[in-house]
């Protein structure tokens, strides 16, 4: 229990053998991050959590991880706009995160990390507004991976069902063009669904977002963010009745195979 | 530009249409009477230093996002419109302007002040009067400000220079308050003008202590011993001597309410366990080898009255910190609230009272903030609307933390630093102890100063230091820093040892504090822990790379005395014994007199039962809980595997949570409560048995163990002088005692909160239905056994297990139709105890499909929600019920509320090994799940319900329901 928030001395070496080492990112107010870091032991990773200061001081460095996940939560208290301050500080960090991404390592942002990536720039299209009905909410939903989406992030999935948590997470485009252009271009990801994979309204889409969009990816497709948090779907006992056990799994298996490249 | 201007950014959200804030005005001035006000709704940020136009950009650059929203003019608009603004009250925390102010800062713009507020456009030419009216109801006043004027006069820079707190110099007045001379008259009089909120008894004892050192107190002094005697920190009223009449009964002497009652019971069952039962700051009990559990629930009633947010989140706060106060994590939240029923007309509200759907939106968006904030799910609870709440609103919240077992550091060490860690102290939340240990009245809601707010994050950085600094070993003792603020905390730490503390050293939030109110300060969000001074460099290391503040601000001694400094002078010498013995012990006498003969109560044979069903299904109390718990994120973590709402829709009404707390075992946790006043107004004894019993089934009904259960107290309950209130209370904490010695089950913790009473305006008191919580805590041996009670399968048989009896005193059914019976329900403590152990062991063997308690609104309630959660139908021939009499008439076999009922849907090959179990308990096969969504009952006179689940469904779901775009 307590061994999962405690942070392991840190290792010299730019990659362990075998495992690729995968970084929980958090900062204050972020509270997924033990579980993310968990699944991401799951799926075969060496993990460790590090605090966004210890990064800034100097203490860890991202050129020694080969998998980043900017986990969910409510960063700074999501002041100013959630994601907002925690991208303000992450920009502190420099081109190192931008080199991360350019190398081609998987970069996953998850609900709260979601919005700082798009905040960051790091993904693009569009913003994440307060939900539609001006509340948090916290349902499962079911996703489908549109046809032109190619993430090797989300290999394997088709249609998935996991739990959304937020209170924006409402996806704007940055005009009608985008929503289409972010479609045929395979940026978006994953969007909302009924469990016959029929768009729709509220609750099927929980928050009102353009599109029905739920996570996008970059063009390379290794950055990926997604609203829903599928750290919350890997076990046992999770998925209420009529949804599959583990499901969410595979989204970090696929970036610990990436990882390794 | 100068230093010290003041400038105003205004960020309008482009889609005013969903935005909560333009609705919630057009809902205001709906009601007002002004439809189709056009209304744009913005964030107003303020900053106040060296502004520049670089810090200008800098602030856009933050605070805007060019898709989502538009810089707002900030000038002259529509002429004949106008402008709202709501702001923070000066020295009110105000999380986001600071987050603001740091973001700022380490973009280089040092020294800068920010406040966030809000400002409304309103684009029609009003009446002020009316203009005045909503923004009136748009502010929560006691912790904002509220100003409305001319479009044409958008810039008001002298208000807005009042959104910040003024600079003070340190104020190191420290005053003598001379009382030795002073009679009972005048003593009473200091204790009203001073806020004290002391029995003439105890000012009396005060005096005379102070006569005999030859001296007079200090302000500092008085009020530690104002805050540490109150009945808030030192449960006056449990630990008096009392005196209990009954008529026709000799009068019973109890030494000792909570020792002679609740941990007598504790004591007797002697569950081996059990790790920390009433002495630490929460229940502690042994999960498996290697973990414990502990649970708290904590009350915040009266600052939830006042301010209806920020009550409810600092509530939340609280009782997460008796968490972090026994070394845990935590890992789950409970919340149990009663309300006002929501639609009461303003006409009735006792004066000062907030509207109650205020309360109610209040109180539940406030706790959403905190749990979500801290990434805490909230998995559980209850929500109750009867009109005994109008006043006094009871807002329960429970936290579940985990940790290793057995390595709780209690014991603080003469010489350990004393080091408070987490917020700053300010003027929030002084005499907060005293307050709540008073009965409410009008000119209450003018007391800002005793309502704190909340600011999660920071509680989120110390959640995540404190477990690193516990298994380190860093600290010999913590606790949490709550009512009566460091004099009680400090003080409870040193009650042995004794201490030294130099106020001045306390971080502050704003200069111009006096040393008592740096003493007394409720600011949130702080642990104080004794700290070995060879730890203390590693602990300050660990705290500053979470970005915690922590400081040393004392010493424990060993010389058993309570000495307090500011700036090397003392301000305050108080011996241990005296403060923490001294108080003089109460005499209470309290008398229970059964309420006037009734009427039994009976539903009238000619019913329309289906009608009755709809009816009870549409009570408020009943209705679907859905629009409140989807605010709560119950889900972070990943431990929850029994969810709140259950079935293939996730709509049915789950008994209770099922949280997985170590991932790698199967062993589980289930969390569930009992709550009913409705009982208690009839015999607050039978009430209490009730609640446990309720609790239990609940926990039951999901696959927990009945053996291995523990429990907790809340009373909530008017005033304890006066002898009938203290009656109820003295009968419920009896029947607390004789439930748990029954099912052999112990009490780990538990809290009162007396004084739940409102004085209106021509002096009357009127006290709140005594109200007690049970929640209950249990190990579920198997997650991948956890039962859930929507129906599954059609033909499966419906099996009721557990007796029916004439027990429509107190239920719902009655109550719809404004009648109460004369008796409440009867428990049989015994038997319950065996229909618990073998739904437990049918579950636990795998032979029920769905199991679901009978609780308010009965047979009928139950089934209808088994049908809607699993989208069945079912068919049930009530003249199968097993019944304490052949003749109890239809209507009370429907919905009777008699207790350890449970209705269990079986498969027909589990049958005969279901009914193996049960051979010599109440139980019978009463109908079985039809694949049509349909629900047919069938009494003596034919069928008597025949109902669409759809339908009830309907009826279910729409009473809570908000609109949604």
């Amino acid at each position: 229990m307590s061994s999962a928030t405690m942070t392991p001395p840190r290792q010299s070496r730019r990659r362990a053998w075998g495992l690729p080492r995968a970084m929980v990112l958090r900062a204050p107010g972020v509270n997924c991050d033990r579980e993310t870091a968990r699944a991401l032991e799951m799926a075969g990773a060496t993990v460790e959590t590090v605090h966004l200061e210890r990064l800034l001081a100097g203490d860890a460095s991202i050129d020694d991880f080969g998998l980043i996940v900017l986990p969910g939560g409510f960063s700074y208290g999501d002041h100013l706009g959630a994601g907002t301050l925690w991208a303000h500080r992450l920009r502190a960090l420099g081109e190192s995160l931008r080199r991360f991404v350019d190398d081609g390592r998987p970069l996953l942002g998850i609900c709260n990390g979601f919005q700082a990536l798009l905040r960051l720039g790091l993904l693009e299209g569009g913003s994440l507004a307060p939900n539609a009905s001006g509340r948090f909410e916290c349902r499962w939903i079911w996703l489908q991976r549109p046809p032109n989406a190619r993430s090797p992030l989300l290999e394997g999935i088709e249609q998935i069902a996991l739990p959304v948590a937020h209170g924006e997470g409402r996806f704007i485009a940055r005009s009608p063009g985008v929503l289409r252009e972010l479609e045929s271009t395979g940026h978006t990801a994953l969007v909302y669904c009924d469990v016959d994979g029929r768009a729709g309204d509220y609750p099927v889409n929980p928050n009102g977002s353009e599109g029905s969009v739920a996570a996008l990816a970059n063009a390379a497709g290794n950055v990926l963010g997604l609203m829903p948090h599928p750290e919350r779907a890997v076990s046992a006992g999770q998925a209420p009745a009529g949804r599959v056990d583990g499901a969410g799994l595979a989204i970090f298996t696929n970036a610990v195979r990436m990882a390794r490249g | 530009m100068s230093a010290d201007t003041i400038w105003a950014l205004e960020i309008v959200p482009r889609d005013q249409s969903v935005d909560p804030h333009t609705r919630n005005l057009g809902q205001i001035l709906d009601d007002l009477g002004a439809s189709c006000v056009p209304i744009e709704h913005a964030r107003l940020y303020l900053l106040n230093g060296t502004l520049s136009p670089a810090l200008r950009t800098a602030t856009i650059d933050l605070c805007l996002d060019p898709i989502i929203a538009t810089v707002g003019p900030c000038e002259s608009v529509a002429a004949e419109g106008w402008i709202i603004e709501v702001l923070p009250h000066p020295g009110v925390t105000d999380a986001e302007g600071e987050s603001l102010a740091e973001a700022l800062a380490r973009d280089g713009f040092a020294g800068i002040r920010a406040r966030a507020g809000h400002r409304y456009h309103l684009r029609a030419p009003l009446a002020p009067d009316l203009v005045a009216a909503a923004a009136r109801r748009l502010a929560h006043q006691v912790v904002e400000r509220v100003a409305c004027r001319p479009s044409s006069f958008a810039h008001d820079p002298d208000w807005w220079r009042a959104a910040f707190m003024p600079d003070a110099a340190p104020d190191p007045t420290v005053e003598t308050i001379p009382l030795r001379h002073l009679d009972a008259a005048a003593l009473e009089q200091l204790s009203r003008a001073r806020l004290l909120s002391l029995p003439l008894q105890d000012l009396e004892a005060i005096r005379d202590h102070y006569v005999a050192l030859g001296r007079e107190p200090t302000d500092v002094e008085l009020e530690t011993l104002a805050q540490t005697w109150s009945e808030h920190c030192a449960h006056r009223t449990f630990k008096a001597t009392i005196r209990h009449h009954e008529a026709g009964r000799d009068m019973v002497v109890l030494p000792g309410l909570l020792k002679s009652t609740i941990m007598a019971a504790t004591e007797r069952v002697n569950r081996p366990w059990v790790l920390s039962a009433f002495r630490d700051n929460a229940g502690v009990i042994a999960f498996d080898r290697d973990h414990e559990i502990s649970f708290k629930v904590e009350t915040h009633n009266h600052p939830s009255a006042i301010e209806p947010f920020g009550g409810a989140n600092t509530g939340v706060g609280g009782v997460v910190r008796d968490v972090l106060g026994v070394s845990a994590e935590p890992i789950a939240n409970t919340d149990v609230l009663c309300f006002g029923p929501r639609d009461t007309p303003e006409s009735v509200l006792p004066a000062g009272s907030l509207p109650p759907e205020m309360v109610y939106e209040g109180v539940v968006a406030g706790i959403a903030d905190y749990g979500n904030k801290m990434g805490i799910p909230t998995v559980n609870g209850a929500t109750l609307f009867a009109p005994g709440y109008l006043a006094n609103p009871l807002v329960f919240c429970g936290t579940v933390g985990i940790a290793p077992r057995d390595r709780r550091p209690t014991e603080p060490r003469a010489g350990d630093l004393i080091v408070v860690a987490g917020g700053r102290a300010g003027r929030d939340g002084i005499h907060g102890a005293t307050f709540s240990s008073d009965v409410l009245g009008p000119a209450h809601a003018e007391l800002g100063s005793v309502v704190q707010i909340g600011d999660p994050i920071v509680e989120k950085r110390l959640a995540d230091a404190l477990p690193r600094a516990r298994d380190l070993g860093l600290y010999s003792a913590i606790t949490d820093c709550g009512a009566g603020g460091l004099s009680s905390a400090v003080g409870e730490m040193a009650s042995e040892l004794g201490a030294d503390v130099e106020l001045s050293r306390v971080p502050l939030k704003y200069d111009g504090l006096r040393p008592w109110e740096i003493w007394l300060s409720e600011a949130q969000e702080r642990m104080v822990l004794a700290v070995p001074p060879d730890g203390w460099p590693a602990l300050q290391k660990l705290f500053a790379e979470e970005g915690v503040e922590a400081t040393a601000i004392g010493r424990f001694t060993g010389d058993g005395r309570l000495r307090v400094r500011y700036e090397g002078g003392i301000v305050a010498e108080l011996s241990c014994a005296f403060l923490h013995d001294g108080m003089p012990l109460r005499v209470l006498e309290s008398l229970w007199a059964p309420p006037d003969a009734a009427e039994r109560g009976k539903i009238a044979p000619d019913a329309d039962l289906g009608e009755l069903l709809e009816r009870a299904l549409s009570d408020p109390n009943v209705a679907s809980k859905e629009s409140i718990v989807r605010r709560y994120d119950h889900e972070v973590q990943g431990r929850t595997v029994g969810k709140p709402f259950v079935g293939p829709e996730d709509v049915g009404p789950a008994d209770a949570a099922v949280l997985r707390p170590v991932a790698r075992s199967w062993r589980g946790l289930a969390i569930g409560c009992g709550i009913n006043p409705w009982y208690g107004e009839l015999d607050p004894y039978a009430m209490a048995l009730l609640a446990v019993d309720e609790a239990l089934r609940n926990l039951v009904a999901v696959g927990a163990d009945p053996a291995r259960v523990a429990l907790l107290d809340n009373f909530c309950w008017g005033n304890p002088m006066l002898p009938d209130r203290l009656g109820g209370l003295v009968r419920a904490a009896l029947g607390c005692h004789d439930a748990a010695v029954a099912h052999r089950l112990p009490f780990i913790s538990g809290k009162d909160s007396l004084f739940n009473e409102y004085r209106l305006a021509d002096g009357t008191t009127h006290a709140i239905p005594g109200t007690l919580l049970i929640s209950a805590i249990g190990i579920v041996p198997d997650i991948r056994r956890i039962m859930s009670m929507p129906l599954k399968r059609p033909r499966n048989w419906l099996y009721l297990v557990g007796l029916t009896a004439d027990d429509l005193g107190g239920s719902l059914a009655l109550r719809l139709d404004g009648r109460r019976g004369d008796h409440a329900p009867e428990s049989r403590p015994p038997v319950a105890r065996n229909i618990f152990r073998a739904v437990h062991r049918t579950i636990r063997d795998g032979l029920v499909q769905a199991c679901h308690d009978l609780s308010e609104g009965g047979l009928a309630v139950a089934a209808a929600e088994m049908a809607i959660g699993g989208g069945l139908g079912l068919e049930i021939d009530l003249g199968a019920v097993p019944a304490t009499d052949p003749a109890l008439p239809t209507g009370t076999r429907l919905f009777a509320e008699s207790p350890s009922r449970f209705l269990v849907e079986v498969a027909p090959e589990s049958v005969s090994a279901f009914e193996k179990r049960f051979r010599a308990l109440p139980h019978a096969r009463i109908g079985q799940v039809l694949a049509e969504p349909v629900m047919r009952v069938a009494g003596e006179e034919g069928m008597v319900i025949e109902a669409e689940v759809a339908r009830l469904k309907a009826c279910w779901q729409a009473p809570l329901q908000e609109p949604t775009a």
